[in-house]
């Protein structure tokens, strides 16, 4: 019986030694982050539209904005220079790749990947112009402008019209023709080749 | 100390020295590094306080600009990369990281949002790892005049040093309902990334030192994301924010770039891992080799973990033989692998196929063609050879991965 009990009293301590050991253990480090400091640098934007910011802007709007600072690296229309091809929409509710393409293609030069034939979600625009461009003063546009520029680039990507607004209502709403052609990840190792 | 005039502690040095040693320690740094005819009837240079390397040893990355550097991984031995030799993939520059007015900030769906200095983060357990990091858009190989640099130059490996993600996750109180977090970097480019979280928190580190010392700043001085066998992309560098999401946040990096389109007209998504792969580093383009004794020598690795086999290949892949593995052979970390072979001084062509502990085996760039289609960019980790010709000079195998 006393045995008995000493065992179990041992099990008992070594497990509370594992609980000890494996439980989650808090050292006391950093600074509770309060929320302007969040604010400050919390400036992605998801599909769903969080972090979309206050703002409008429409294509006609952006059109000069873009002529201006985007142009020089882009092309006066989107083609592409310095910087990538932005706008491209061929082939019309296709990809510029897989067997449909190829077809459509029939031995012409092949188009580049775009805004228009790739691109699965147009918060993703907003997120990164805002972010990154332009490249030569990142991170100087307003947010009427990045909605502007925004939906200057998907009504030349034939996507939306010359008038539609883009704001942080209407933008996580626009459907992006590849959208559909994304898919997870299915390579798993072993002897197969994906 | 008090200074006192007259016999100061240097120049009894210096009378016990003798005027031979004092002259050379005073001299120039190029003058002391030159060669002598003979080094034993000299006193050469006296400990100082930074080394160099051996003036005749110059290693050098070559040079993609605006965007990277490549790693001469043919002139390395073993498995680490000094330093100043690991390969860079900038998007907009590096960032000047100033250490004492750095924060981390960790936030989203966590229960207590935290900022961190960098010393608070170096306060926190650490852990030392060895593993390569590699970029997703790794292979080039189209002129036989192709370096082993050319051909992979952009992938690396490091002793790292940091602290584990899910020890500041813990901290933070992250939730459990996050399954994704975003890594923000604090250069040009605001570099952005999501990754899932079950499938890195075991091996994903917050590093602030590179073989022993802290890191360089064009690897995210002072504190960068280190996702092991992941492409390197994901381990964001100058890292200012971590935010903990239950969805990915679809940035550019992830759409845009770094995505696979496939044969079948689908575009692969998040393909994280870096599959298995290796290269012979010697001999390569441009050597030439003596008929007679060559130890084939190269590095393999695999972002799902151990390196179990290295064959290869000196009839251009008709019959394949095992190589040696140099241990210890770590999971995702370059291996060094060798082989001893005779040259009977005939054309021949020497190739390299990884098999890692999954049992995936390095494909041809044929199989990875049909699998993905004409137009896929990343992740391409084709078998590659090197062809030797009877006058023992060694070139680039170009018809194995043209298609
Ligand atoms: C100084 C040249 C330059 C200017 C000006 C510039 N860009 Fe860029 N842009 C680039 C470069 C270079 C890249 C590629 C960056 C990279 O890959 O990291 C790029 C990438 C982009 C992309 C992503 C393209 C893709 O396919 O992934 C978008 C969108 C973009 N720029 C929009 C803009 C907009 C809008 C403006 C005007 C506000 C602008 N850029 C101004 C050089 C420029």
């Amino acid at each position: 019986m006393t045995r008995l009990l000493t065992i179990a009293a041992a099990l008992l301590v070594a497990t509370a030694l594992i609980a000890a050991q494996s439980s989650p253990k808090r050292y006391g480090i950093g600074t509770p982050a309060t929320p302007d400091q969040i604010a400050a640098l919390d400036i992605d934007v998801r599909p769903d539209g969080m972090g979309l910011p206050p703002g409008s802007g429409s294509a006609r709007e952006g059109a000069p904005i873009y002529a201006q600072k985007c142009a020089p690296c882009h092309g006066a229309n989107g083609e592409g220079g310095a910087g990538d091809a932005l706008v491209g929409a061929a082939p019309r509710d296709g990809a510029p790749f897989g067997p449909e393409y190829e077809r459509w293609r029939n031995g012409r030069p092949d188009v580049p990947f775009t805004i228009g034939n790739y691109w699965p979600y147009a918060t993703t625009i907003f997120d990164y112009v805002r972010r990154a461009m332009p490249a030569s003063a990142p991170g100087t546009l307003t947010a009427d402008e990045t909605y502007a520029l925004t939906a200057w680039l998907l009504a030349k990507n034939e996507i939306i019209s010359e008038s539609e607004a883009m704001n942080a209502e209407t933008l996580p709403r626009v459907r992006m023709p590849a959208r559909a052609r994304f898919v997870p990840d299915n390579r798993k190792g072993g002897s197969e080749v994906r | 100390m008090r200074k006192t005039p007259g016999l100061t502690r240097r120049d009894v040095l210096t009378t016990t020295l003798g005027a031979a040693a004092f002259t050379l320690a005073t001299r120039s740094a190029a003058a002391q590094e030159t060669p002598l005819a003979d080094t034993t009837k000299k006193w050469g240079r006296l400990p100082n306080a930074l080394g160099a390397r051996s003036p005749v040893e110059t290693p050098k990355r070559t040079l993609n600009l605006p965007t990277s550097s490549r790693t001469p991984l043919q002139d390395l031995h073993g498995t680490i990369t000094p330093a100043d030799l690991h390969y860079e993939r900038h998007h907009s520059g590096l960032a000047v990281v100033d250490p004492r007015t750095y924060r981390l900030l960790l936030h989203g769906m966590v229960d207590r949002p935290l900022t961190f200095t960098l010393d608070d983060i170096k306060r926190f357990p650490a852990t030392t790892r060895v593993c390569f990091l590699e970029c997703a858009g790794n292979f080039f190989g189209t002129r036989e005049e192709t370096t082993p640099q050319d051909v992979c130059g952009l992938t690396s490996q490091t002793e790292w040093t940091g602290v584990m993600l899910s020890t500041i996750f813990n901290e933070a109180g992250a939730q459990p309902r996050a399954t994704w977090f975003l890594a923000e970097g604090q250069d040009a480019a605001v570099m952005t990334r999501s990754v899932p979280i079950k499938e890195v928190l075991r091996d994903a580190m917050l590093v602030y030192a590179q073989n022993g010392e802290a890191l360089r700043p064009e690897q995210g001085y002072p504190v960068r994301l280190l996702l092991p066998g992941i492409e390197g992309n994901a381990s964001v560098k100058w890292l200012r924010r971590l935010e903990l999401s239950d969805q990915p946040f679809m940035t550019r990096e992830e759409t845009s770039k770094y995505t696979d389109p496939l044969a079948d007209g689908t575009a692969r998504q998040f393909s994280l891992v870096m599959d298995a792969r290796s290269i012979i580093t010697s001999p390569a383009y441009p050597q030439t080799i003596e008929k007679g004794f060559v130890e084939i020598r190269g590095i393999a690795w695999s972002g799902r973990g151990l390196i179990r086999r290295v064959d290869v290949s000196t009839d251009g892949g008709k019959t394949w033989k095992t190589a040696a593995l140099q241990q210890p052979v770590l999971p995702k970390a370059h291996t060094r692998f060798r082989y001893a072979w005779q040259w009977d001084g005939r054309p021949a062509e020497i190739v390299s196929r990884a098999v890692d502990e999954t049992g995936y085996g390095q494909p041809d760039m044929t199989a990875l063609r049909q699998a993905r289609g004409r137009r896929t960019r990343y992740h391409l980790n084709p078998v590659t050879g090197w062809t030797i010709a009877g006058d023992g000079r060694v070139r680039f195998g170009v018809e194995r991965v043209r298609v």
